[in-house]
């Protein structure tokens, strides 16, 4: 299969949907001529031309609200924010009108779009340009939230969250822009359902739970500890809502020992809610040890690159956690 | 522009039963069939009324938490904003939003808000959708003078200008945000002056002058659909309290009663009397039409049912 980066692979899904629908477009700051802050809108402004890709003024908040309008009275949109911090700027038009709008009225509509902002650090970019905010938007009922750790993901859950007839919150991960991976053909139009955890590397002796760029981090901890005969199963939940309970629950009863990793500040984090499905379900009766959990510290993001490396999980302190588990 | 008999009509009855749905849903609150909190429009009906009346059903408006005078003016059915007053599963939200939820997809209402400000982003994006499908028709997005101070209205003026969105901004200024006099939230006089930061046009009305709003919306409409965006401010009063639980002790009671000899709807009236337009019994006919019309959606909201929890996870998310 032919591999292209992750990036491409966001490139591609807006393209081909493009391409099929006439109702689709795409809003955000300095997405069209410039081609995205991370390039990945590369070659759309040309191809679409300036009514479909649509350069904005710096409005996170109308932007965003631009699309809540737009999608309810018959277009998709797609937003992109430059910086998934931003989301502060765009919260209410995410939280009180887009999650809300079919709820508060009845039924009568929906909105059809997706919100597109990358997220995560390892790039120097500091405090505000850094965080992982999914727990925030994973929080609101009416909003889907997803999170892709590969190119193929990406592009598979993309074309589907596009599709979807709600809101959904596309979390990409700065730092897996530039790494390729397999991609089927151009061609080959497949999808991926959102809702839908994948088993990244299957094991006996403990599971991994993760999402985005630490699903890479623990496949490599695995390889790792593949050497000293461990067996460690790696699953990608890919979406946060809606949720796969059911692979979580069977890989825990499977292996009786899990370990939740994410990038986000650990406290009211996403994991805590992971272990609670494993927890309240009947996987708790095969539980050898208690799930452990690890999140980023509870601090903001710092700017020295010595630093920013040591406050989010490391393959060092998985590794290490998973051998306190084992 | 000279309005027929039968706009002069519409406007009338519109605002008659505004007035008349208000007054009836305050004394459903005070027997308690009315919960938690209700914005009553009472003194700025002919804003509304005079806008919406001079649209199409293809036109949107986004409407505001006081904006019942909006819903009647579009032609939502009274019935339906009256049973979702009382909570009833036959009301526009099936009882799930209350009445700073009420909207009405199918005559044009894409919803009233309880976030001040937070129709104009979504309005800029129905004016997109309407400028992108190169349709005829134009979305009107009503907002408050408190709104105006919030980052939403910069931000959508801004956007709406520089795309040339067929969008009508309709300021219904009552000097107040809840308490807070204008003369204590911004420092100007005239809201319509906020447009030129934005490279628009803007228009200061009387907002209690029912004909005229209803005149120059239909020369907005024309305007933007052209030129692309502007912003009108009607400049009214709200008589009653800001809601439900307001003791009004930011302003005097000859202020209001001030407000109250400039009353929209009596203003209507003797201007159709003094043209000749419609006679006192004709005038009387519609106000008895009115009061029967009010009547009539308190009956259908108190027989209708409560919605059941069963049905509580529907419309969370579409299929
Ligand atoms: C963002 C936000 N802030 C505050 C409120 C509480 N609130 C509801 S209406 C209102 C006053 C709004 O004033 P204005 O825009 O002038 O509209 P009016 O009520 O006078 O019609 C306030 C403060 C709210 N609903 N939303
Ligand atoms: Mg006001």
């Amino acid at each position: 299969m032919r591999e292209i980066t992750y990036a491409q692979a966001i490139n591609e899904a807006m393209s081909e949907e493009m391409r099929n629908d006439k109702n689709l477009i795409f809003i955000g700051e300095d997405i069209g001529i410039y081609g995205g802050a991370f390039g990945v809108s590369k070659g759309m402004f040309e191809e679409f031309g300036e009514k479909r890709v649509r350069d904005t003024p710096i409005s996170e908040l109308v932007i965003t609200g631009c699309a809540v309008g737009a999608s309810m009275t018959g277009l998709r949109t797609i937003v992109e924010i430059m910086f998934s911090d931003f989301l502060t700027l765009a919260m209410d038009q995410l939280a009180n009108q887009a999650a809300k709008n079919k709820f508060q009225f009845g039924g009568q509509g929906s909105v059809p779009m997706v919100l597109r902002a990358p997220g995560g650090s390892g790039t120097g970019a500091a405090e505000q340009h850094s965080q992982s905010l999914e727990a925030w938007v994973a929080h609101v009922p009416g909003l889907k939230v997803v999170i892709p750790s590969t190119p193929y993901d990406a592009k598979g859950l993309l074309k589907t969250a596009i599709r979807d007839n709600n809101p959904v919150v596309f979390l990409e991960q700065k730092l897996l822009y530039r790494t390729k991976g397999e991609v089927p053909e151009r061609e080959d139009d497949y999808i991926i359902p959102l809702g839908k955890a994948d088993v990244k590397r299957k094991g006996k002796d403990a599971t991994i739970v993760t999402y985005g760029r630490m699903v890479q981090i623990s496949l490599k901890v695995a390889d790792e500890m593949a050497k000293e005969v461990i067996d460690i199963e790696v699953i990608d939940i890919r979406s946060l809502v809606p949720l796969d309970k059911e692979c979580l629950i069977n890989s825990a009863k499977k292996t009786g020992k899990v370990l939740i990793v994410h990038e986000a500040c650990q406290t009211g984090g996403f994991g805590g809610e992971l272990v609670s499905v494993i927890v309240d379900s009947d996987a708790f009766f095969y539980l050898d040890a208690p799930v452990k959990r690890l999140g980023g510290l509870d601090i903001p993001i710092p700017y020295n690159p010595g630093l920013e490396a040591q406050v989010v999980p490391t393959e060092a302190r998985i590794t290490a956690t998973l051998k306190e588990l084992l | 522009m000279k309005l027929s008999k039968e706009i002069h009509k519409e406007l009338y009855l519109k605002m008659v039963q505004t007035r008349e749905f208000e007054e009836t849903a305050a004394r459903l609150f005070v027997e308690g069939k009315v919960h938690g909190t209700a914005h009553f429009c009472t003194g700025e009906e002919a804003t509304g009324v005079g806008v919406c009346s001079a649209l199409e059903v293809k036109d949107y408006i986004l409407q505001t938490h006081r904006g019942h005078n909006q819903g009647i003016g579009k032609n939502m059915d009274i019935n339906k904003m009256m049973a979702e007053l009382l909570g009833k599963a036959t009301g526009y939200c099936k009882g799930k939003g209350g009445c700073m939820h009420i909207a009405d997809f199918s005559v044009g209402s894409l919803g009233a808000n309880g976030i001040v400000g937070g129709g104009m982003p979504i309005a800029t994006g129905a004016a997109l959708k309407q400028q992108y499908n190169n349709e005829k028709n134009v979305t009107v997005c009503f907002f408050g003078d408190g709104a105006t101070n919030g980052g939403a209205f910069h931000e959508s003026l801004n956007l709406a200008s520089v795309w040339d969105l067929p969008l009508i901004f309709v300021c219904t200024n009552n000097l107040y945000g809840m308490s807070t006099h204008i003369n204590r939230s911004m420092n100007i006089e005239d809201i319509s002056i906020r447009a030129s930061g934005y490279g628009i046009k803007s228009i200061s009305l009387d907002g209690n002058d029912v004909v005229k709003i209803y005149e120059e919306t239909i020369k907005a409409k024309e305007y933007v659909l052209k030129n692309g965006p502007m912003l009108i401010v009607l400049n009214t009063y709200r008589w009653m309290g800001h809601s439900k639980s307001d003791p009004q002790i930011y302003r005097t009671k000859d202020e209001v009663k001030e407000w109250k000899e400039k009353c929209p709807v009596k203003r209507h009236k003797k201007y159709m009397l003094k043209n000749k337009i419609m006679s006192a019994v004709e005038i009387e006919t519609l106000e008895k039409h009115a009061v029967r019309d009010i009547k009539a959606a308190v009956e259908f909201a108190e027989n209708s049912p409560e919605p059941q929890i069963e049905n509580i996870f529907d419309d969370v998310y579409a299929d």
